[in-house]
This record gives C-alpha cells, sequence and structure tokens, in this order.
C-alpha cells in the first residue's frame, strides 16, 4: 500500500531532531507497549509482518503526529481485535466482557529471554530455485499493490544490480495476510544515487535495498 | 482494506495502555514477570557497548575481522549476541574509499540485540525519508563531512536483513587493547552517523 509509511526520498520534513542521552523508554507505558507486542509475537497471536501492516494502516494524520509506540499500540490493539483476542470494548473498557475470546499460553519469562539472546533466523531451509544472480541487472516492478509490501515507491521502476541472494524467506505481501506462503529468494540490490534522484546526485554514491524476487524484473 | 478514517480520535496512549494491562493481566493473558523481564533486557541488557565490542575485536583480531565480514550472522552467533532482530546481521565495512549508512525507510529496523533499541531519531520521519535521497546533507548536520572521492552507501533495511557498520580504526589507536577500543566506539558510528574519533588525550 502506497501510504504514509513509505517515507525513503519524501521531502520538506525539515532536520532530524536528536535528543541527548535519551533514554530506552521515555514512560512506562512504551515500555508495556513494546513488551506486549513481543510477548504477543512470542506467543503466536501475530506475525512481525501482520504488525507492520496493522502499523501502516494508521490514517496518514494520525501517523505522522504519533509517537513512535502510539505507532505500535495502534498495531497491537489492531491485531489483537482482528485475531479476536480482545473485544473493541474490552480494549477500550480495560474489562474482560466475554471469556471466550481466542487465547494462548502466555510467553514464559524464560522463553521470552531465550528468543532474545539466541539465533531466531527468519530464512527458510527449502529449496526455492532463484530467478536471478550476483550481476544480474534488474527492473524493480513498478507495482502499486493495495496490501502490506516492502518494495518502497522509491524503486520502483528503476533499475539496478543483483549484488547478493541472501537465501529464501517469506514474502511479506502475503505472510502479512495471511495468504498463501510464497517463500521464495531475497537479494540485496544496487541501485545508482543518480538512477534514483537524477543528475543532481553525486555520481558514485548508491542505495542498497534488500528485494524479494517477486518484486524485481530483468533488465 | 480496514475503514478506520471515520472514529473518533485517539485517546491518550498512557490510559490506552493501562486499559491494556487490566484486561490483559484480568484474562490471564500475559505473564507480567515475562513482561518485566523483555522491559529489562533492552533497558539494561543490550546496547551499543555490545556492537562496540565485536567491532573492536574486529580491529584487533584480523581472522575474525574476515569471518565477520565473510558472515556476519555466523560470527555474531558465535559472540552470544544472536537474538530477535539481530540474527541475520550483515556487517559493512568502511574504507578509505567507501562509507556505509543504515536506515530503514518503511519503518524502524535495527540490529536489536547489538546495539538495542534504536534512539528516536532513527525511527523518526526526517531521517527515514533524507537517509536514501540526501545521505551527505543529512551527515552533515551529524558533524560529518564525507570527502567527495569516497562512495556513500546508504542500506535501507527494508527485509529480515540486519545492517551494522564496521567503523574505521582511528589511527593511532593501535597499541590499545580491545576494551580500550570499543570505549571509543559509538552507537552513531555503527549506524554510519559518525566516524571513531581518537582518544581525547
Amino acid at each position: 500500500m502506497d501510504g504514509v509509511h513509505d517515507l525513503g526520498g519524501m521531502q520538506n520534513f525539515g532536520p532530524v531532531e536528536r535528543e541527548e542521552n535519551e533514554p530506552v523508554f521515555h514512560e512506562r507505558w512504551e515500555g508495556l507497549v513494546f513488551a506486549y507486542t513481543l510477548a504477543s509475537l512470542g506467543a503466536g497471536y501475530c506475525k512481525v509482518d501482520e504488525l507492520r501492516r496493522s502499523n501502516e494502516i494508521m490514517p496518514p494524520a494520525e501517523y505522522l503526529a504519533a509517537r513512535y509506540y502510539e505507532k505500535w499500540l495502534f498495531a497491537l490493539e489492531s491485531i489483537l481485535k482482528e485475531k479476536s483476542v480482545l473485544t473493541p470494548d474490552e480494549i477500550a473498557s480495560g474489562k474482560s466482557l466475554r471469556d471466550d475470546g481466542f487465547a494462548l499460553p502466555p510467553i514464559s519469562p524464560e522463553k521470552a529471554l531465550f528468543a532474545m539472546t539466541n539465533p531466531m533466523p527468519a530464512s527458510l531451509p527449502i529449496d526455492v530455485p532463484p530467478r536471478f544472480k550476483q550481476g544480474d541487472e534488474i527492473v524493480a516492478r513498478n507495482i502499486t499493490p493495495n496490501h502490506h509490501t516492502r518494495l518502497p515507491r522509491y524503486i520502483r521502476g528503476r533499475r539496478g544490480t543483483v549484488e547478493t541472494d541472501h537465501g529464501v524467506f517469506h514474502l511479506p505481501d502475503t505472510n502479512a495476510h495471511s495468504g498463501p506462503e510464497k517463500p521464495q529468494h531475497v537479494y540485496s540490490v544496487r541501485f545508482d544515487a543518480r538512477e534514483l534522484w537524477g543528475e543532481q546526485a553525486p555520481a558514485r554514491d548508491s542505495v542498497y535495498i534488500d528485494l524479494f524476487d517477486d518484486y524485481l524484473e530483468p533488465a | 482494506m480496514t475503514s478506520n478514517k471515520h472514529r473518533a480520535p485517539l485517546s491518550d496512549p498512557q490510559a490506552r495502555v493501562r486499559a491494556l494491562e487490566a484486561v490483559l493481566s484480568e484474562k490471564g493473558l500475559i505473564d507480567q514477570k515475562a513482561i518485566d523481564t523483555i522491559i529489562d533486557h533492552y533497558e539494561n541488557k543490550v546496547g551499543p557497548h555490545l556492537g562496540a565490542k565485536v567491532v573492536a575485536r574486529a580491529w584487533t583480531e584480523p581472522d575474525f575481522r574476515r569471518h565477520l565480514l565473510d558472515d556476519g550472522p555466523a560470527a555474531i552467533a558465535e559472540m552470544g549476541l544472536a537474538g530477535i532482530e539481530g540474527t541475520h546481521v550483515l556487517i559493512k565495512e568502511n574504507t578509505p574509499s567507501v562509507h556505509n549508512l543504515v536506515v530503514c525507510t518503511l519503518c524502524s529496523c535495527y540490529p536489536w540485540s547489538v546495539l538495542g533499541l534504536p534512539p528516536s531519531w532513527y525511527k523518526s520521519t526526517p531521517y527515514r525519508a533524507r537517509a536514501v535521497r540526501e545521505p551527505r546533507a543529512l551527515l552533515q548536520e551529524f558533524g560529518l563531512t564525507v570527502a567527495d572521492d569516497v562512495e556513500v552507501r546508504v542500506w535501507d533495511s527494508n527485509a529480515d536483513l540486519r545492517y551494522l557498520v564496521l567503523p574505521m580504526q582511528p589511527r593511532g589507536t593501535e597499541d590499545l587493547a580491545p576494551d580500550e577500543l570499543a570505549a571509543l566506539v559509538t552507537r552513531d558510528a555503527m549506524i554510519g552517523t559518525a566516524i571513531v574519533s581518537p582518544p581525547v588525550e
């Protein structure tokens, strides 16, 4: 979806503001939103791709105005409603109003610690033929899907070069919507800055971005 | 697509989280000890000091440096530093001819297990919008001028790979011990918005 989250290359946002000695969480609620979200992933209520999709459907003006963890809160509430864990009334009232909601065993402290301190591979140990190899010239497909995608606007239709094959991963476009699984290769693709931004960009600069097989066509 | 354009404005997040906390607890859907463990881990256990250890080791052990650049995920895992959002970590080496900069234009992807959670500016709209389009102007604002003959490579971490910049070791630090070197390495140098300065005499 061409939402406001797809920020790469947009202009007029002003300088980057930095906070000295910034705390990890500014207030207690931020840490709770973060931890409830991780706990929901760990318990199996949702996938990361679904959370990202839920974050991106936030209305644009609210998305731009929200503090970072407000976006997470929006995504978390949306997912808990979507998965029938909580009803909108339960989220609004803070009270349990029914007993037949979808429930999974909560993640234990041990399991949480394990996930935070051990490899959690997202790559898939399955054999899928790659469509591209290192050195191939490609064009990023010019598509404007109305679903979640990790193909940002600023590279669509642009020519690049495959630099590395990272292996096989789930396609977020379907994984975020409980669609059919479409495991496929992900490549690091190099785009010259001038291909993306025109002649005023420095000739030697570049952007590298990780792209799924479905996002690419041979040049 | 979910239609939520016409609902009432969102209320104060603190109140909403209080409600969520109450109803999740009442239903027994959370283990409070797990929640405390998660918050404690990111507030107190992980942070840029871990990435700095990786960098200092790469500066002092040529074999490890090669391994780290060849197979970042394996090298990170062998140091016991892998975890969620820190498993497929690729290391990008700054050289006299290449300067690397990491961003996530679509959200806020970041190598949590080696750098901790990202600072607010990394997640901000200006950074996400500008890093891919005008990295040199952005770096100027961070106080870093990249020479015209150096290639700026921006890494947009929009899939499952996460990126850590291996900064150049400052001149005159060859005799320092790894822990002294690690103390020089900043978070920003591992994102690519800074370089590592030699110690102040």
